[in-house]
């Protein structure tokens, strides 16, 4: 399929610059790992397991939505270096595409990034899932998608604007505001073992198909907006 | 409103006078009902009173999101089309999202003000509020959008963004009622409604504030449109051409 085709050249090139230069993901790791830090000193976790338990699912997402911030601002501060993005205005494949192929190399980023961290989460914090941890497989990927597909297309709105590192998150949150209470009730859920994660699950994939079927409509005006 | 600006239309020179005046009335009728007739209420006593605001207010305060979404909608239709009424729609879009933001503070805090007396609390994280202070950041960032980015593609990013906005809150409200459920339950029909002898007020106040709404709705738009006609004016100035009546 042609589409497939241009979305899986955006994708390689951009896994490639990454692969080069590995600032993102370096990037995030490390600011995850102080947010945890910083978050310990608020409580202490070893102390107040229940406690740990209620508000990590919390913790996390909050810490990977400041990490992704990073990484988003950055993958289309790529794209004006050099008037490529002017490039890629001309080119005459659907303008989607690049959307698509940027979301899906932001959302291996943070993914990638989430592998590293979960575990060293659970170690500091002294987490044993109480629920069924196997859901977080199904969580962890959903929220993120969530996150990035919205954070891209902002990332690419905010382009246009003054102090645009300051608007990606001032838009971003308020739109994320339904999938941001999805993930972390669903992975509060599976950590305390209290409630099923089942409904917050439907959320997040509703809200998924909805805002990347929007996102990849809207993308066009968006780039095209000289 | 396409006339020019030097000739005022009848619209502005009697109509505009006219519904301030009645708006004007209509709001001392409200206020001399909402706060001298309507009888006190049994438990809250006249605290309630602020009800007859925040109710009204708050409940306007849902119908601009309807306009500036359709206003948005507009835009990016008419914008390859027909420019000049694209300007058009886009003026009535930043002036439906700023009533917004105003008839959304008011009500904020209306029931910010209502809540403490009564509930004993200033906020609760219910499901109502929740959604509501919601919205007031939705268009916030719509209105923060359009402020720093730079005026030629403001109009674009800004009608994306009123789009995302209006699929948002839909979800936003039933995700929020999934999750917490103190709000008082709606006050017409069913347990705990409103006694008929406060309908008056209530209706008074209502036929006021949405009057008033209105008014500055137009005012805005047309303060808008002004400036439009402004800048355009003042490119064509500035190319040293003669400035032509085409807005």
């Amino acid at each position: 399929m042609n589409y497939a085709r241009h979305v899986l050249t955006h994708l390689r090139k951009d896994l490639r610059l990454e692969w080069r230069t590995k600032d993102s993901i370096n990037g995030m790791l490390f600011f995850t790992l102080l947010v945890v830090v910083v978050f310990s000193l608020a409580f202490d976790p070893t102390a107040y397991p229940s406690i740990a338990r209620q508000i990590s699912g919390g913790l996390l997402w909050v810490a990977l939505l400041f990490a992704a911030m990073t990484a988003l601002n950055q993958s289309w501060a790529r794209e004006v270096r050099n008037h490529v993005l002017d490039a890629h205005r001309l080119v005459t494949a659907p303008a989607s595409t690049l959307f698509v192929g940027k979301a899906l190399a932001n959302f291996i980023f943070v993914s990638a990034v989430e592998i590293v961290l979960a575990p060293i989460f659970g170690v500091f914090y002294n987490l044993h899932p109480l629920g069924q941890a196997w859901l977080l497989i199904i969580i962890l990927p959903l929220g993120t998608w969530a996150l990035v597909v919205n954070g891209t297309f902002f990332a690419a709105l905010s382009l246009r604007t003054r102090s645009r590192e300051l608007m990606l998150p001032l838009v971003l949150f308020p739109i994320s505001m339904p999938a941001l209470l999805a993930m972390i009730q669903a992975t509060t859920a599976v950590l305390t073992g209290e409630s099923e994660p089942g409904l917050w699950l439907k959320l997040l994939i509703a809200f998924d198909i909805v805002f990347t079927t929007l996102c990849v409509l809207l993308f066009d005006f968006l780039l095209r907006e000289d | 409103m396409q006339a020019n600006e030097n000739h005022k239309s009848p619209v502005t020179k009697f109509l505009l006078p006219l519904w301030l005046l009645g708006t004007f009335a209509v709001l001392a009728v409200g206020y001399r009902q909402a706060i001298f007739i309507a009888p006190t209420e049994a438990t809250m006593g006249d605290i309630q009173r602020i009800f007859y605001y925040h109710v009204t207010n708050a409940s306007l305060a849902l119908v601009p999101p309807y306009i500036n979404l359709i206003a948005s909608l507009g835009y990016l239709f008419w914008r390859g089309r027909n420019p000049a009424r694209a300007l058009a729609a886009d003026a009535l879009a930043i002036a439906s999202a700023e009533i917004t933001i105003l008839l959304t503070s008011i009500g904020l805090l209306t029931g910010i003000l209502w809540a403490r007396p009564v509930w004993g609390i200033w906020w609760t994280w219910d499901e109502r509020l929740t959604t509501y202070l919601l919205l007031w950041m939705l268009y916030v960032s719509y209105v923060l959008v359009r402020r720093l980015s730079s005026t030629g593609q403001a109009h674009t990013l800004a009608a994306v963004l009123s789009i995302f906005a209006a699929v948002d809150v839909p979800i936003t409200f039933m995700s929020i009622r999934w999750w917490r459920t103190q709000h008082p339950s709606p006050v017409f029909g069913g347990n705990g409604s409103l006694d008929p002898s406060m309908y008056p007020a209530v209706f008074w106040n209502l036929a006021g504030w949405a009057m008033w709404t209105a008014f500055l709705l137009y005012f805005r738009y047309a303060l808008e449109r002004r400036r439009q006609r402004a800048a355009a004016s003042h490119s064509l100035d500035f190319l040293g051409q003669v400035q032509t009546d085409e807005y």
